[in-house]
């Protein structure tokens, strides 16, 4: 469903990610050349989240840089919506910014009945998946998933892997964090206890 | 680059006007509750109060643009739209200055309308209210780009709203001094340095802000 796209790239080199006095992981290097993923696994509290911020350019590396070609797009837990709007209007908002029409990626998700519906009434799988509508209208070539999964029942989880395929093999990349299982074709996985400090 | 941030003043304006607990109406009505209160707490004579009228219209608008502290800030954090911008590559000084001129549009505006009915609280002649006017002019974006400065800088703080209003206090008395200053010398040089305040804040605040914002995504 998505144009070609311009050549994307996300590469890290030797990252360290530090909270306080603590040091989450040290040494992680990764490259995605385009139409490949990532699955990072990883127990509670080890970083998952702090290297998907890392990766987007949201936050810094304690040590070690990161490369982007290619625009980001991220869901994680912080929606991007105004709770007090109808899901139309807060999606519409994002649509303008991206200059690219809500309805489709709207309707793909199942959201169609909902779009009068004020954000704040949404349940969290409803919500996950207008997160994921505003994700697939941005299109952007990199997408960094921050537990895409949570509270979404199976259809939906399932629909969001078929998306993630879709992402792939129109030459995107696609980065998860998720400690549940994520079925992608040639999913490459990183375990970030293997790099915990 | 332009027409999202036309859409962005959109948005922040209809969340600052409508949206999020109490929009714009409250600080309003506590300005003019202040006005009103003023002639009880000190009597019924006119000359104190046109004498100090003029001097309490300032303090109450100080006062009435802190109140929304709170909301222009640290919500959109929490609500994932400093991310979301920024990884659409617009930056955060420019997002800041879209959100003074969206607080500033959503107060002053009826903040001096809401002068009027205070004026004739207070029993303030019509020259001394013209230069409340101007001075308010001259003053209120200043007090905005200062508001939204300070709620950038304590947008996820514990208590931050408490300490927003503590910091936000000592840094508008200067637009105290030459705003409310300016009735004692009949307009001229106090609007003047007013506005010069003001300047000041409006260059300096997207900047303070912006960065804030990103130091605290961490």
């Amino acid at each position: 469903m998505q144009a070609t796209r311009h050549p994307c790239r996300l590469k890290a080199d030797d990252l360290a990610c530090r909270r306080g006095d603590r040091v989450l992981f040290a040494g992680l290097s990764l490259t995605l050349e385009p139409g490949s993923a990532c699955h990072i696994l990883g127990a509670n509290g080890i970083g998952k989240s702090s290297l998907i911020r890392i990766l987007a350019g949201l936050a810094l590396p304690w040590v070690g840089r990161v490369e982007r070609q290619g625009t980001v797009g991220l869901i994680d837990d912080r929606l991007g919506l105004d709770p007090q709007l109808p899901l139309g209007r807060a999606l519409h908002f994002w649509a303008r910014i991206d200059d690219q029409d809500a309805s489709a990626a709207a309707e793909r998700l199942g959201l169609s009945d909902l779009l009068d519906v004020p954000v704040r009434y949404l349940s969290t799988g409803q919500r996950k998946r207008a997160a994921l509508a505003r994700l697939i209208g941005q299109q952007a070539p990199i997408w960094l998933l921050d537990e895409p999964l949570n509270g979404l029942d199976s259809a939906a989880a399932a629909l969001t892997m078929t998306l993630a395929t879709e992402h792939l093999t129109s030459g995107g990349i696609c980065i998860v964090a998720s400690h549940q299982a994520f079925a992608l074709t040639g999913l490459a996985t990183l375990d970030l206890a293997d790099f915990a400090a | 680059m332009i027409r999202q941030l036309g859409l962005i003043l959109r948005r922040d304006i209809a969340v600052l006007l409508l949206g999020r607990q109490s929009g714009a109406a409250l600080p309003i009505l506590f300005f003019l509750a202040v006005a009103m209160l003023f002639p009880f707490a000190v009597g019924p004579s006119a000359s104190v109060l046109a004498q100090a009228g003029g001097g309490v219209i300032w303090v109450a608008a100080l006062l009435a643009a802190i109140l929304p502290l709170d909301r222009l800030i640290e919500p959109d954090i929490e609500l994932g739209f400093f991310d979301q911008w920024r990884l659409r590559g617009l930056a955060e000084e420019w997002i800041v200055a879209m959100r003074i001129l969206a607080h500033w549009l959503s107060f002053a505006p009826a903040l001096m309308l809401a002068t009027l009915p205070a004026s004739v609280l207070l029993g303030l002649s019509s020259a001394n209210l013209r230069i409340v006017e101007v001075g308010l002019l001259a003053g209120t974006p200043g007090l905005a780009a200062l508001g939204v400065m300070i709620a950038a800088i304590t947008a996820g703080l514990r208590g931050g709203a408490a300490l927003a209003g503590l910091l936000v206090i000592p840094l508008a008395v200067p637009l105290l001094i030459f705003g409310a200053g300016s009735l004692a010398n009949g307009g001229g040089s106090g609007l003047a340095l007013t506005g010069a305040v003001s300047l000041v804040l409006l260059a300096i605040a997207p900047f303070a802000g912006g960065a804030a914002v990103r130091a605290g995504k961490g």
